[in-house]
């Protein structure tokens, strides 16, 4: 980068307190003219609210703001947009009713005679779509486009409103593997043309492929700036949690006990009436963990349902620590037989974000001495019980009365995991512990279940991140079309087996 | 093409059913043998068109006020009490103004209704908005302070001295049939179909209806390309009061010429069900609100040509017991907007 050019944007100073938190400190920023600047981070780092600054949604408590070198003050978005500055948030904000050109146009609408010129905003449309390789269709309606046209919808959206600065928050979030390569392709294209981009991820190896330079946050704070040449995911990683974090996970050999687990020929439906298992037979002994890779879908969802008595079954047999369990109460099923669960949708069926973190802790164990006094619950117990386990948990939170539902991903996740983990159990339960969560997190998960382990726990671990089980597993469970194909020792598995069997291919079948 | 092509079936349902009752009506009341086969003349009969007409301005004004409240996301249940109130308020206007001549003191008195409708709406704007009130219980509350202001100030000794008459439109009012119903009404009949008319347009086809929707499908979305949300929900719940206000005045002022106690008799409420069965959009509501003033036109017509073998009750019924149909029938295809009732602050919201 030519250090002597004006920089396209600057924040100087930039800090930002809500009640209980600071959110940004003292943050300097510098983007040039023609660049993809990779603002690195956890989950809860503060790079949001940074942006959200950027783009005049809140105003920073102290710090200024220089665009083309000028200081600025920005109200509102409106004032952000008319510097040129065009953001694309992680949750799209399109309007899903109205049709594509509607939203691309909608706070910058072209009129003639006193009504909306739709034609002209479609014209505009699709010359922007030719020249950035953004195709749409502007008579489109949103909510029928797949999630990544909806994204070049929003980018169309800045560029409509003749945005130099893009901010893309967390663009590859939602987007499959096929849509990120796309996108990556559109953000080479905006940069060669003279766009700057500032790029919001915790991806390591996303931020490594597409950025020019790489600044890091941690904890509302800069702590490191670095290009892709530079840096690897090891060291990169270690400025985003501010330590070594261990990419893989490190395990003793694992001492099998007695069976726990025990599933005899299980069958259910889905939700959708249609058969999800049939016939799932597997044990899990003491001590060990069974990961089940597959594919989503594969009726995975539903053999943690049944377990857990979420779901009935309608045919076959679960039995934990040698008792019949098939179909009882899922308060039976943490309770008289001391398993956990830590269920895939943290939102349906983890947690209560209405409810503070200190109830949320509570919510399988609130009936139980001594977190019930009679009819009452014992407030103080709760309370210390839920500072304990926030400390030894890492749960980040102002305190334990703030709204479960106010945390960060990572840290709604290590609530979910303190509840389940803090018992004493024999069966583990964990259904994609660490979906959507971020790299410390995910270690910390990770260590935890691996303790459980060694603790005797028998583990059922249900992934859908192959990573995760190769990481975890001692023995691997492949589920596809709702039966386990193959059980393979992790010793023999490799991601290329694993892969053909969650293909549906079987051992020694050719492809 | 545009979003107003999306999510209309209950809305074209509604207003295909309205232009066909006008068809037939044609019909019948041209074919002199059909004419002459007693149901089908009070069923379709000109005077019954005419008293359906009659009967659905006040359903399609209050619909009107429903859309432009409910499009920017205030849920408006109050349209009842701001009818009332507008009916009061013109009712006030009028006597207070008898002595001047007739035309100036009636549009004093159409003055004052919307006014009153207006305040109203800036009232439940007020509440729902500023003071983050539900809007459900504001609405009820606009309804019980109308109710019972109006009952405890109205004097009932006095007397709004005449009402709006019918102007003929030339040439139109000519044509057989629909220049009987339709152009040889009063002004407050013509301004209502005008203003469904300029409603449909505006919601689908200004930047101000564009932003409205906006504001009330994802107001989060609205924000963040500049748009002031609340500015616009203020303006629109106004707006509906106003219109609401409107049709308080219509009953006052052209249809009956006094004030009664409740005198809305719960014609804000068929006004909603109207909006609701017509899916948020004017036409379709226009459409709904003739059917449910149809069976008002078809319960009079009933009354009137004294049929004895089904007790008046059951006629008397008829218009309620359609709105409860249409709703519960159709309540399941159509699609409010999206963020109506939810509360929309900016900074640190989220």
């Amino acid at each position: 980068m030519n250090q002597k050019q004006i920089p396209e944007l600057e924040v100087k100073h930039i800090t930002k307190r809500f009640p209980g938190v600071v959110a940004n400190d003292d943050v300097n920023l510098t983007l040039y003219k023609g660049e993809i600047l990779a603002l690195l981070g956890e989950n809860g780092a503060g790079k949001s609210t940074l942006m959200n600054i950027v783009y005049g949604l809140y105003k920073p408590t102290e710090g200024e703001i220089y665009v083309g070198g000028q200081k600025v003050e920005m109200h509102n978005p409106k004032d952000a947009i008319a510097l040129g500055i065009g953001m694309v948030h992680q949750h799209f904000q399109l309007v899903p009713v109205m049709t594509v050109a509607e939203n691309v146009m909608l706070g910058a609408e072209s009129v003639k005679n006193g009504l909306l010129d739709v034609k002209k905003a479609a014209h505009d449309i699709r010359e922007l779509s030719h020249k950035y390789h953004l195709d749409v269709d502007p008579y489109a309606i949103v909510e029928d486009l797949p999630v990544g046209v909806q994204q070049r919808v929003e980018i169309i959206k800045t560029l409509y409103r003749e945005a130099e600065i893009l901010i893309l928050d967390e663009p590859t979030a939602v987007l499959t593997p096929q849509e990120i390569e796309g996108l990556f392709e559109i953000m080479k294209l905006l940069r060669n043309q003279g766009k700057s981009i500032i790029f919001i991820s915790h991806k390591l190896k996303e931020v490594l492929y597409i950025s020019d330079r790489i600044v890091v946050l941690r904890g509302g704070k800069v702590v490191g700036e670095t290009t892709p040449a530079k840096a690897t995911q090891e060291t990169l990683a270690a400025m985003m949690v501010g330590r070594e974090v261990i990419l893989t996970v490190d395990k003793a050999p694992a001492r099998p006990g007695k069976v726990v687990l025990e599933i005899d020929k299980l069958e259910a439906r889905s939700d959708l009436g249609e058969p999800a298992l049939r016939g799932i037979s597997l044990d899990v002994r003491e001590g060990e963990i069974l990961g089940v890779a597959g594919v989503q879908g594969n009726g995975q969802t539903e053999l943690v349902e049944v377990i857990t008595g979420l779901k009935k079954a309608e045919g076959g047999r679960v039995k934990i620590k040698g008792r019949d369990m098939t179909n009882a109460s899922p308060r039976a099923i943490t309770q008289k037989a001391e398993s956990s669960h830590v269920p895939e949708d943290r939102h349906a069926y983890g947690m209560v974000s209405g409810y503070s973190v200190a109830d949320n802790l509570v919510l399988n164990t609130y009936n139980l001495p001594p977190f019930a006094k009679g009819l009452t619950v014992n407030r103080p117990a709760i309370i210390s019980h839920a500072e304990a386990l926030i400390d030894e948990f890492d749960v980040r939170t102002p305190s334990p009365l703030t709204p479960g539902g106010s945390l960060s991903g990572g840290n709604q996740q290590k609530m979910v995991v303190a509840r389940e983990f803090s018992r004493p159990i024999k069966l583990l339960i964990a259904a994609q512990p660490t979906r959507g969560i971020d790299v410390g997190s995910i270690e910390f998960i990770h260590k935890q279940i691996v303790s459980k382990r060694d603790e005797g726990v028998a583990v059922l671990l249900v992934s859908s991140e192959l990573d995760e089980i190769m990481a975890l597993s001692d023995r691997i469970a492949v589920m596809f079309k709702g039966e386990i194909i193959d059980i393979v020792p992790r010793e023999e598995a490799t991601r290329e087996n694993i892969g053909l069997l969650m293909a549906g291919v079987k051992r020694g079948e050719k492809v | 093409m545009n979003s107003a092509t999306r999510f209309k079936r209950t809305s074209l349902i509604a207003l295909s059913s309205a232009i066909a009752l006008v068809i037939i009506g044609m019909i019948v009341n041209l074919v002199p043998a059909w004419h002459d086969v007693t149901w089908l003349r009070v069923l379709f009969d000109v005077s019954t068109l005419n008293f359906t007409l009659r009967a659905t301005i006040p359903l399609a004004l209050g619909a009107m006020a429903g859309i432009l409240c409910e499009r920017t996301g205030i849920i408006n249940i109050g349209i009842e009490g701001m009818m009332l109130a507008g009916a009061f308020a013109g009712f006030v206007a009028k006597v207070a103004t008898n002595d001047w001549p007739l035309m100036l003191s009636l549009m004093v008195g159409v003055l004052a209704a919307i006014l009153a409708g207006g305040a109203m709406g800036y009232i439940h704007a007020l509440f729902s908005i500023k003071f983050k009130m539900d809007q459900i219980i504001s609405g009820t509350f606009l309804i019980l302070l109308a109710g019972g202001l109006t009952a405890y100030l109205f004097n009932p000794d006095s007397v709004a001295a005449g009402k709006f008459s019918p102007i003929a439109i030339p040439v139109l009012s000519k044509i057989p049939v629909i220049g009987d119903v339709f152009f040889n009404n009063p002004p407050i009949t013509y301004a209502a179909l005008i203003l469904v008319v300029v409603l449909q347009v505006a919601l689908f086809h200004t930047k101000w209806g564009l932003r409205s929707r906006a504001a009330g499908e994802h107001p989060r979305a609205a924000d963040t390309v500049g748009i002031n949300v609340n500015f616009y929900r203020y303006m629109n719940t106004t707006m509906g009061g106003m219109v609401a206000g409107l049709a308080g005045g219509f009953l006052v002022l052209e249809a009956v010429g006094q004030f009664q106690e409740g005198m809305t008799a719960g014609r804000g409420f068929i006004s909603l069900a109207a909006m609701i069965f017509g899916n948020w959009m004017p036409f379709g509501a226009l459409g709904a609100a003739t059917l449910f003033g149809y069976t008002q036109g078809v319960q009079n017509a009933l009354l009137l040509a004294g049929v004895a073998n089904i007790p008046r009750h059951f006629i008397s019924m008829l218009p309620y017991m359609v709105t409860i149909i249409a709703v519960a029938g159709f309540v399941g295809r159509v699609r409010p907007p999206a963020a109506e009732g939810k509360v929309y602050e900016t900074e640190g919201s989220d």
